[in-house]
């Protein structure tokens, strides 16, 4: 039975991964269980220069779901290189940081680090909906994802995953903009923008008053994205967006998804990844399927 | 280091009106946590609720292997918790937090809490009174009915002074003008607080302007409870004006000293 996959010229052992800003630099998680059970780790997302985020109130609980307003907060790159990334290399999983910027520039800067460094890919965060510059302010158009990707593209050597925000109107178009700037991979979908007010207060819960929207209430929109964006690129798929187990992860994978991130379902236990491994191998035993790259894809529509 | 257990509910009691004290068995736990630490607990096996609880330690049993927390029926998740029956298995990860209530350097200590904040405070008056300091305790509550944990208090310190808003039952006022007061002559050597906010601030004002030490258990929206997701951000005292930075409850908390934070 092969577990193994290839997502944007990265060899995972399978194709369980888990996203950015949800699992830190994996020091916390690695108390629960061998980091190296996972086909890969994204990193928090990491910037040129420490960020503080936003003001709280950040996080708030909604309908099988959750609202955040992070902003980002981060060490830096310098200190991921020197503190982060030593410790994460020393577990048998792929190593992705989760690059963010607000200007085509700091992109750039940051990506020359990140070319210097012992990982295994980038996945250039054009989505975060939490921040006033950059992010999603190129991640919405074609050109825009286009630009930033290709201008990053001449920089970095190492693979490069885009990733992108569902709060377009095309999803496809936009996806098309990543493989036409040159990046090896598409990752989708960051949160969706929404908002929580406290009927008391008359205020929204989150200071920032909006937020990205994550957890299995933004599954079915996940999905229809990734088979958009399948339909529509050559580039391998990164797929996400409210998984919390390996039915999910499957889901995800028949839709187009060569590889799967597990989100906000870290949150409600430690062991959701490690679950989904697992239960990705029962489904194969299951269905006879002897290599999971069979499945990527094989959604019959009606 | 933090477990996830399935640790089964040996006692239930609903100490005062929607207060609810669980005892559950969880050597894991216990084990390693210490007087501040919290646990979170998810209540569903599905995902709606769909985050888990923190809720803040209240007893460590470290000879039987039992804690025992208490919390307050507020939402959908505790309605669910509340519900949970003796001998059900509660799904807890703990113990979380990394700042946590320390007493090693002192003799005479005052502890103030008001309210659903003064749970952390019985497991740290407890340890405290074990290992020789004189703890004099200040317990503030909205009125009789709410008056809850007197006797249980009494046993783990030197001095219980209880209060009440509306003077309904023993000491009319605020807890802070009793523990003021009796300042003249105690000359406490740390002062430690877990309450509502308006409380937590005039604690940390005057521990500040009278050079005492003081630690805060705080609270703020979290998510993960772990250190990854960043959510339950608390402002650093330090911080620029036009630049603040942030620390985490779960993270460097939930415990801090009252001169590291701005609340």
């Amino acid at each position: 039975m092969n577990t193994r996959i290839n997502l944007a010229g990265i060899e995972m052992k399978n194709p369980v991964t888990v996203a950015s800003g949800t699992f830190g630099y994996g020091r916390e998680f690695s108390e629960f269980f061998d980091l190296s059970k996972l086909g890969g780790i994204i990193t928090k997302g990491t910037s040129l220069k420490p960020r503080s985020g936003n003001k709280p109130t950040r996080v708030c609980e909604t309908a099988s779901g959750m609202l955040n307003s992070i902003g980002l907060q981060n060490p830096g790159v310098e200190y991921f290189a020197e503190n982060d990334l030593p410790f994460l290399r020393k577990f048998d999983t792929a190593i992705i940081v989760n690059a963010c910027g607000s200007t085509v520039e700091e992109y750039v800067e940051l990506c020359k680090i990140l070319n210097t460094l012992d990982i295994d890919g980038v996945e250039l965060n054009l989505s975060c909906p939490n921040v006033k510059a950059g992010c999603m302010a190129f991640g919405n158009t074609y050109e825009g994802v286009k630009h930033v990707t290709s201008e990053v593209r001449k920089v970095l050597d190492k693979p490069l995953i885009v990733k992108l925000t569902p709060n377009v109107t095309d999803i496809a178009a936009i996806a098309k903009g990543v493989e036409d700037g040159g990046a090896d991979g598409v990752s989708l979908i960051n949160t969706l923008l929404g908002m929580k007010i406290d009927i008391n207060t008359r205020k929204p819960v989150l200071a920032n008053n909006t937020g990205g929207l994550s957890g299995p209430a933004i599954k079915p929109v996940a999905v229809r994205m990734v088979y958009q964006v399948a339909q529509a690129v050559n580039i391998p798929i990164l797929g996400m967006g409210g998984i919390v187990n390996s039915d999910d992860a499957i889901e995800f994978m028949l839709a187009g998804a060569t590889a799967i991130s597990i989100g906000a379902g870290n949150f409600i236990s430690p062991y959701t990844s490690v679950d989904t491994v697992d239960g990705i191998e029962e489904y194969m035993k299951k269905h006879n399927i002897d290599d999971i790259n069979d499945i990527i894809g094989k959604v019959q529509m009606n | 280091m933090p477990k996830q257990v399935n640790a089964k509910l040996i006692k239930k009691e609903e100490i005062i009106e929607n207060i609810y004290k669980f005892s559950v068995k969880a050597p894991e736990i216990v084990e390693s946590a210490k007087p501040g630490n919290f646990i979170e607990i998810r209540v569903t096996e599905g995902t709606e609720p769909f985050l888990r609880r923190p809720i803040s330690i209240y007893n460590l049993d470290k000879e039987n292997g039992i804690l025992e927390f208490i919390f307050q029926v507020k939402g959908k998740g505790t309605e669910i918790l509340a519900k949970k029956e003796e001998g059900n298995d509660i799904d807890i990860i703990g113990p979380l937090g990394h700042g946590t209530f320390k007493f090693d350097k002192y003799k005479n200590i005052a502890v103030i809490g008001g309210g659903i904040g003064i749970f952390p405070l019985y497991e740290l008056s407890k340890q405290a009174k074990q290992n020789n300091v004189k703890v004099n305790c200040y317990l503030g509550f909205r009125n009789k009915d709410f008056v809850m944990l007197e006797k249980e208090f009494e046993e783990v310190t030197d001095k219980l002074i209880i209060t009440t808003d509306d003077g309904t039952y023993k000491n009319k006022g605020f807890a802070i003008d009793y523990l003021k007061d009796d300042m003249e002559h105690e000359k406490y050597e740390c002062i430690y607080a877990c309450g509502p906010l308006p409380m937590l601030r005039a604690v940390q004002k005057y521990a500040i302007e009278n050079n005492i030490d003081c630690q805060l258990s705080l609270e703020e929206k979290m998510a993960c409870g772990l250190g990854v997701c960043l959510g339950c951000a608390v402002k650093t005292a330090k911080s620029p004006k036009d630049a603040p930075e942030y620390w985490h409850v779960c993270k460097g908390g939930p415990v801090f000293n009252a001169k590291d934070v701005e609340i």
